[in-house]
């Protein structure tokens, strides 16, 4: 009997192919946008760990030197023969020809035998890692890119990340130049218990805990935060759809519902029933959406890697293994989605009366207070999104103001067009405008969520696409200013780099030496570059806030420009005496722009920079020439001074290349971007569909009383449009308030700078034009449907009894 | 005391070994030639306190310290404290490229527990060194300091510190003779195609202190012996391993002897040192060794009592191990710790056996 019933109520979707599909659909969708962030963050985040772990020794306590100068050999020994069981690391970028690798220097004896670097060095031999020669431990592909640009030799290692490699410290020590200066210490995790503590015996060093994630996963934070941001709106956007699916299919087997309950099936088998069948749903749909959103990871994937080696220099890799936590998450999730979108109808169902009729005029009545609700939950949470936009501060104040001002105003949306409609309707004199008006409001509890999540994605496509776009704009402007030099050349030793400081000037109006050290200011490991003084920086330099002398300030060695990034995180003031690396103390005269840089950033007098850090490389230099010079200086370079073609930039390839990085970085932006308006589509179109197969009843009367079956239709077209273009109106404020909100104050949080906002209607249009063709898809099978339904049809509604 | 140069080769061998590549060159390459190193030279006489200190020009060397103790309950105790050097080239250089390796080995043997601890530095960073004037040998936290007053020599009064897992010790060793020179004048012949090294004893140390294990302090007594030795000759291929033993008598008189176990029927040397620090080498045959009790150990089956015969001096003993299960679990393995011996005479000393 239960079998039978099971069958009967499942029968359903054969008969309904198309509600199916879309329940299915919904369900995907939602779960493949969610889980395919997930699986991005899941394989961005485990290689940040992978990578931490190997290069940093990131599970373990490190020692560095307070002034950020690096730990002398003499203390090591100290806290070595003070019974501190601690390993030397000398570690720093050193070019191989043209290939930049970060050089890690371990001393293989004192390594923590716990550490994951020990069984590279191990796995390799040992007396070749301590070879005269050298050895780098490298990985595969870094290895094909280092041949034939050393004499050391290469051992290939699975463990090590790409761009880095391991050696022997002394060898590190002489490649480095670092004079015996050490990195950093690492503290094994077993030490004698009657140690004497470090600061007594050293004061010149301090211990720093293991932190709690790597550097750069804190780096990286923000960006995958964003990312969790668009999973979350895409998945509440798929849920519209389920919901709405959801509604449809229970609205629609009421009659089977009642004849089952009849029969003597108890209520309590007939909601396990419909339990069985939405889990086995949801899991199927889950399944099926945990593989969409792997393709759908994997397309994003290796802009996601781009994007954050670009901006951080964190190395992921382009590809994506599978993970149980993001596809077990999946699932879950849809489980908890379906069930979260169909509590409603199944609600209904246990309340069901056995022998009620449908009552379309009752739901209208009853979502009257809801409708209240919403209206007043929406206000608040506006309220809420204005609060925390104020006084809150932090990345996660930031988004949590963007989802209040976003839910707060789709939760606004239902009740906003009530009133525009009930206005509207007092307005018409027309019995048949009335109707219309008044059967558009009927409609609106129906057609809300579907309108709501439009709503969310035509704003979050406004706001983003304003962000992106203001973002584009003032760094192109940038871009300009900052890469004011035509050539970019870079010599390959310090003797090359002697020979082009005596030639250049004969060419080239100015040379402006691109030199920096790396080195611990005020905590953070940063840039520190010299500048000569020279126009090229007065006149194009962008800065923010300056000393009207910020320029002599920073010549005569005493003033010292910081970046936007430094300064808005409150590390240093406007005028304040920051204490550099070396024993001296610089003023802060200026704040410049530096978009692109997560890190902090200072620059001095290139004076002061040769003078306070003698060791400074000094190959980089930028070049001023006349425009039309340029082919011919790069062509002496070459032929005359004999520069090697790849150790020149000119400053067009220079742009290209940070604007590709740019544009890199809100690719993957833009594709979740169009995905999620595409979901809110298809909720559209789901609501319409649902909808349509309802309303008969209430259209059959208006067509008995001589409305053409054609006329019907064109009205059912109308009032989409009517609701598309106010949704669409209101999204515009919407939106401009998204992008306001993360211009001011999630992009500072994040990434440190703060951009004007500027406003392209023209990329609405673009946008409504969209919305409009997608609206008018979505209408197109209910209008059709009802613009050929037989008579015979529309006069059953009468005789049935529903 | 030649099995020692296979000890201090096999833990610079194995530190390449454990890294799975038992054949590999560079510091296993210690096996195969002593190209650029320094070689000894009969008739160069050693002088202190300089030879006390290290020479980096050859290969090889170590000071090596064994004792056996006795706490007011009379309960026994073994301490050892071992520093190797290891050179991957000769001579030093400033900071990390030195190429000089330095391997610390320590041990407490109790009667049920072997406590073990190994260190490992590089040179030229000032974490592992031997010096002279004054002396110090120290790797890290461990140190052999002399304490001696001028004009004794430095090694007369030493200090002897180090710590492990659960034990550590800090001991006060004062000798009541003479040094040593083995062989002729410490010019040490190794093997019939000549290989030598430079090589010296003190076994005639007194030995007070305190020793921790498993958190406990106990004051300790006894006796120790410390081995110099340097050279930078390669090893004979056929040799497996060896046993060895040094041996203080209640009469003041000591004993080392040695059997080298290779294909063949393997090579047995001692020599007999007075109570007033003379000694008299025992020419081939005159020592048998005969083991007379095995127990597995780190699963192998080891010779851990031996009956040891000099008839020329009339001398017949049976020894027994403090602890079976001696094993230092270092990175080169081997069976090392304290004995007893009862028979025509008595007295302790300590056995050390690789290669089972």
């Amino acid at each position: 009997m239960r079998f039978t019933a099971f069958a009967a109520l499942l029968s359903h979707w054969r008969r309904k192919p198309l509600q199916l599909l879309t329940l299915v659909t919904g369900i995907a969708l939602a779960t493949a946008l969610w889980s395919g962030v997930q699986a991005i963050n899941a394989e961005a985040r485990a290689s940040y760990a992978r990578a931490a772990s190997v290069l940093e020794q990131g599970g373990l306590r490190q020692i560095v030197a307070k002034d950020g100068n690096g730990i002398s050999i003499e203390t090591y020994a100290k806290l070595r023969r003070w019974g501190w069981n601690v390993s030397p690391v000398i570690e720093g970028p050193y070019r191989f020809g043209s290939v930049r690798i970060k050089l890690i220097g371990i001393e293989p004896l004192s390594m923590p035998r716990e550490e994951q670097i020990n069984s590279i060095t191990t796995a390799s031999d040992l007396s070749g890692f301590l070879s005269a020669r050298g050895l780098l431990v490298v990985s595969a592909s870094t290895a094909d890119k280092l041949r034939g640009n050393t004499v050391m030799k290469i051992k290939v290692s699975e463990q090590v990340p790409n761009d880095a490699a391991f050696l022997d410290i002394a060898a590190a020590d002489q490649l480095l130049k670092a004079n015996g200066k050490i990195s950093r210490l690492v503290v094994a995790p077993k030490q004698r218990s009657d140690l004497e503590a470090i600061e007594r015996l050293s004061p010149e060093v301090s211990l720093r805990e293991t932190p709690d994630e790597p550097d750069v996963s804190r780096l990286t934070e923000s960006f995958h935060l964003n990312l969790t941001a668009f999973g979350y709106l895409s998945f509440v956007v798929g849920l519209f759809i389920v919901y709405s699916a959801a509604g449809l299919t229970f609205e629609q087997r009421r009659g089977t519902f009642r004849t089952l309950r009849s029969l003597g099936i108890s209520l309590p088998a007939l909601t396990t029933m419909l339990l069985i069948e939405l889990a086995a749903l949801a899991l199927l749909s889950g399944l099926l959406g945990v593989i969409l959103g792997y393709f759908v990871a994997s397309t994003l994937m290796p802009g996601v890697a781009t994007t954050l080696r670009g901006l951080y220099g964190a190395t992921v890799p382009g590809t994506l293994s599978i993970r149980p936590e993001w596809w077990l998450t999946g699932l879950l999730i849809a489980l908890a989605g379906t069930a979260i979108s169909s509590a409603q109808s199944l609600g209904r169902v246990w309340k069901l009366p056995i022998l009620a009729a449908a009552q379309p005029q009752a739901w209208e009545r009853v979502s009257k207070k809801s409708l209240i609700f919403q209206t007043v939950a929406g206000c608040s949470l506006l309220g809420l999104a204005m609060l925390l936009g104020i006084a809150g501060s932090g990345l996660v104040a930031g988004f949590g103001t963007l989802g209040c001002l976003l839910l707060g105003a789709a939760l606004l949306l239902p009740g906003l067009l009530s009133i525009i409609l009930v206005m509207v309707e007092r307005v018409s004199r027309a019995a048949l405008t009335q109707w219309f008006w008044a059967d558009t409001r009927l409609q609106l509890p129906g057609l809300s969520l579907a309108l709501m999540a439009l709503l969310l994605a035509l704003s979050a496509n406004i706001g983003v696409g304003t962000m992106v776009s203001s973002f584009r704009l003032t760094f192109l402007g940038w871009l300009d200013q900052r890469l004011a030099a035509e050539l970019y050349v870079t010599a390959k030793d310090e003797n090359e780099a002697k020979r082009l400081r005596e030639w250049l000037p004969k060419y080239s109006t100015s040379v402006l030496p691109i030199w920096n050290v790396e080195a611990d200011v005020l905590g953070e490991q940063l840039q520190i570059f010299g500048v000569v003084d020279d126009p090229t920086y007065r006149d194009h330099w962008p800065l923010i806030v300056a000393n009207h002398d910020a320029w002599d300030e920073v010549a005569s060695g005493k003033g010292a420009l910081i970046n936007e990034q430094m300064w808005r995180r409150g590390d240093a003031t406007f005028g304040a005496t920051i204490p550099m690396p070396g024993n001296w103390d610089a003023t802060v005269v200026g704040v410049y722009s530096d978009y692109g840089n997560p890190k902090g950033q200072v620059i001095i007098g290139i004076d002061s920079l040769v003078a306070h850090y003698p060791d400074v490389p000094k190959l980089r230099y930028g070049l001023r020439v006349a425009a039309e010079q340029v082919s011919n200086l790069r062509q002496r370079l070459v032929t005359e001074f004999g520069l090697t073609e790849t150790a020149i930039i000119d400053q067009a390839s220079l742009k290209r290349q940070s604007t590709a990085v740019f544009e890199q970085t809100f690719t993957v932006t833009g594709a979740l971007n169009v995905l999620t308006l595409a979901v809110a589509g298809f909720a559209m179109f789901s609501s319409l569909l649902t909808l349509s197969s309802i309303r008969l009843p209430q259209l059959a009367p208006l067509w008995a009383m001589g409305v053409r079956r054609r006329d019907l239709a064109l009205y059912e077209v109308v009032r989409t449009l009517a609701l598309w273009l106010a949704t669409f109106v209101t999204a515009i404020p919407v939106g401009l308030g998204l992008a306001w909100v993360l211009l001011e104050i999630v992009n500072v949080e994040a990434f440190g700078w703060r951009l004007p906002m500027t406003v392209f209607p023209l990329d609405w249009l673009w946008l409504g034009a969209v919305a409009l063709l997608a609206a008018l898809f979505s209408i197109l099978v209910p209008a059709r449907r009802l613009a050929t339904i037989t008579p015979a049809e529309l006069l059953r509604i009468f005789a049935d009894e529903r | 005391m030649n099995a020692k140069i296979m000890l201090g080769a096999l833990v610079a061998l194995v530190m390449t070994a454990s890294a799975g590549h038992s054949q590999s060159q560079g510091f296993a390459g210690l096996g195969s030639d002593a190209t650029g190193f320094a070689i000894p030279e009969r008739g160069h006489p050693l002088s202190f306190p300089s030879d006390h200190g290290a020479h980096p020009d050859y290969r090889i060397e170590w000071w090596y310290v064994t004792a056996n103790l006795q706490s007011a309950d009379g309960k026994r105790y073994g301490v050892q404290w071992t520093l190797f050097r290891s050179a991957l080239a000769p001579g030093t250089a400033q900071s990390f490229a030195d190429p000089q390796i330095w391997i610390g080995h320590a041990a407490i043997t109790t009667d049920n527990h072997q406590y073990v601890a190994e260190r490992l530095a590089r040179g030229g960073v000032g974490q592992a060194n031997a010096t002279t004037q004054p002396f110090e040998a120290w790797i890290d936290d461990w140190t052999m300091k002399s304490v001696a007053r001028p004009p004794a020599d430095e090694l007369n009064e030493l200090l002897l510190t180090a710590n492990g897992q659960d034990f550590g010790y800090s001991l006060n060793l004062k000798s009541t003779g003479p040094l040593v020179l083995q062989g002729d004048r410490g010019f040490s012949v190794k093997s019939a195609d000549g290989q030598a090294s430079y090589y010296y004893s003190q076994p005639f140390y007194q030995v007070d202190g305190v020793i921790t294990v498993s958190g406990a302090d106990v004051a300790v007594s006894g006796q120790a012996w410390l081995d110099r030795e340097w050279s930078s000759q390669p090893l004979a291929a056929n040799q497996t391993g060896w046993d060895w033993f040094s041996l203080h008598f209640d009469t003041g008189e000591k004993l080392m002897a040695f059997r080298l176990r290779d294909d063949k029927e393997g090579f047995i040397s001692a020599n007999w040192i007075s109570a007033d620090g003379k000694t008299t080498p025992l020419s081939k045959g005159a020592v048998h060794l005969v083991s007379v009790r095995q127990a597995r150990v780190n699963g192998r089956d080891m010779p851990v009592a031996w009956r040891i015969q000099v008839p020329g001096r009339s001398l017949e003993i049976t020894t027994r191990p403090l602890f079976d299960q001696s094993w230092m679990s270092t990175s080169t393995p081997y069976w090392e710790g304290p004995i007893s011996f009862q028979g025509s005479a008595s007295g302790v000393g300590y056995l050390e056996m690789t290669g089972y």
